[in-house]
């Protein structure tokens, strides 16, 4: 039962992602060709002004968070995929399930943390 | 099960075609190889984006460390590869939800396979793919 | 008889001895190929001229016993199905079904791939077992419902399929094209009440989450089974039903005997036009 539900998972997660990165890759990539309001300060997307934006917005600080776990989600799914085909001995297989699960979550509560801290920063420095 | 037999499996070639392949075969690779490639991206891209949590310096120095012609092809190379794994992943995900492979039906040769059936969309997925990757690149070569 | 039409042709064979050889070899043997001759054919040519000790499997040589699935110029393919002509090459490489342990230079062990599929219970499961030693009457089912599987009851258990998947290449748990595509044929039955039962065989790496639809086994499938699609629609069917939308509804039922009597909704025939 259980690798039916993961993999329902996995697919749910792509899709989640398909919707949030693609939004992501055109505030980032496409901003000179795509312009959307999330650069108020046009230019690069990765300057501060434009970076400190986004950082004070409760939307995005959400959007980060779900974004960030179901992309180690569907990304570190993926890559057990790839480990198990290659046939390993069922102790690995422990080992492997939870290196993983941990490498995971501990990326997870880094990130959220980071996105869930941003709006405080931002507004400590009265930016 | 044992067997005495002489093992014959044809191992890693295998995930790399193994030879005179089909198309879609060469998709399920790249496709592998663009999503460790993006998992890979991801990891760093948690750090290094995490130092804007610690203020403007923190956060321009380490724009700093990632400034470079480099840098800018690797993620380039990011985005192009999240435009095939995401279009060929729609793809993927309808086809193994069990749409777009037909329906089954009396096997008459020259068999008209699910394979066949969807490859007017596999090729879409690389038309689009490849559309969005030069978007993308325009969008890198106009912020130089 | 005319030989103009003869061609040359090299046969390139995987020979491999066990207790003689620690490695497979190429041993190559040139024949004079006809018109029409199919790769089993230039084998038996090559055995009676030159190799009597080569060993393959075959049986009807024609693409319905499913014995002689080998690699012919890197393509799993039936030797009795395949023309010399077809290949549009003056060299034939022949080689033991990859994926598959060798036996002896073309005799692939297929035991596993047998082992696998009795595991995914290819057969009726009902719980009629008394109507099934002694039955009655046929089980009903409709031509519609007869081509929900149709197409995957074709099998002919060659094993081509397996040598051309990607993932059975490396991962010997994944149970793999034929035993999933049996397996759903069963599922799709709706003679068939044994789905919770395969379910539980099915919900780890035996099951078809491994496959990500390189397609290969549907290319490479001599009787168009299709497996890409049983497993594409297995893995909708297993989905369905984590999310308790899969249409339940028990085994068909028995017909039962005609009554014999008339019945009373048949209209009446309408008057004779022919004297």
């Amino acid at each position: 039962m259980r690798d039916r539900t993961l993999w329902t998972w996995h697919i749910v997660a792509g899709l989640v992602i398909l919707v949030f990165l693609g939004l992501h890759m055109t505030i980032m990539h496409l901003n000179s060709t795509f312009p959307t309001f999330n650069n108020p300060a046009g230019g690069e997307a990765e300057s501060w002004v434009n970076v400190a934006w986004r950082m004070k917005s409760l939307f995005f600080a959400l959007t980060y968070v779900v974004m960030l776990g179901a992309a180690l989600y569907h990304g570190l799914y993926g890559l057990r995929n790839i480990l198990f085909e290659l046939n390993p001995g069922t102790g690995l297989r422990r080992t492997i399930n939870v290196a993983l699960s941990a490498l995971g979550l501990v990326l997870f509560a880094f990130g959220a943390w980071v996105a869930v801290a941003a709006p405080g920063v931002v507004s400590r420095m009265g930016g | 099960m044992e067997s005495r037999a002489l093992p014959n499996r044809l191992g890693l070639w295998g995930w790399l075609g193994g030879g005179r392949w089909g198309y879609e075969r060469y998709l399920y690779t790249l496709h592998r190889l663009t999503g460790l490639g993006l998992l890979l991206y991801l990891l760093m891209h948690i750090f290094v984006t995490s130092a804007r949590v610690f203020g403007p310096e923190s956060w321009e120095k380490m724009m700093e460390a990632v400034t470079g012609p480099a840098f800018k092809a690797g993620e380039y190379l990011v985005f192009a590869a999240f435009a095939f794994h995401a279009i060929n992943g729609v793809r993927l995900g309808l086809i193994e939800l069990g749409f777009l492979v037909g329906r089954p039906i009396e096997p008459i040769y020259p068999y008209a396979t699910s394979v066949g059936r969807q490859r007017p969309v596999a090729i879409a997925v690389m038309l689009i793919a490849g559309a969005l990757a030069i978007w993308g690149g325009l969008g890198f070569i106009l912020e130089r | 008889m005319a030989d103009t039409n003869l061609k040359q042709v090299l046969f390139r064979i995987r020979r491999f001895e066990p207790g003689k050889d620690r490695e497979p070899r190429w041993e190559e043997h040139k024949i004079d190929a006809a018109p029409g001759m199919t790769v089993l054919d230039g084998l038996w040519k090559v055995k009676e001229l030159f190799a009597p000790t080569l060993a393959w499997r075959s049986s009807c040589r024609m693409g319905i016993c499913g014995s002689c699935g080998m690699l012919v110029n890197g393509r799993p393919r039936l030797a009795c199905n395949t023309q010399i002509s077809e290949l549009q090459s003056d060299v034939v490489a022949v080689g033991p079904l990859p994926n598959f342990d060798i036996i002896k230079d073309l005799v692939p062990d297929l035991s596993p791939m047998f082992e696998t599929h009795r595991e995914l219970l290819p057969y009726l499961l009902r719980e009629d077992l008394q109507e099934q030693e002694d039955p009655t009457g046929e089980y009903w089912q409709t031509p519609h419902e007869l081509e929900r599987y149709l197409q995957f009851s074709y099998c002919i258990k060659c094993g081509c399929c397996m040598a051309a998947c990607p993932t059975v290449a490396t991962d010997p748990v994944y149970s793999g094209p034929m035993p999933l595509a049996a397996a759903h044929r069963y599922d799709s039955d709706t003679r068939d009440g044994g789905f919770a039962q395969r379910r539980e065989v099915l919900a780890d790496g035996r099951g078809p989450w491994r496959c990500h639809f390189a397609g290969e086994c549907s290319q490479v499938c001599p009787k168009g089974v299709d497996p890409a699609k049983a497993i594409q629609l297995m893995k909708q069917d297993l989905v369905l039903d984590l999310l308790r939308l899969r249409a339940r509804r028990p085994p068909s039922k028995v017909l039962g005997k005609p009554s014999g009597k008339r019945r009373e909704d048949v209209p009446a025939a309408p008057p004779r036009t022919v004297k």
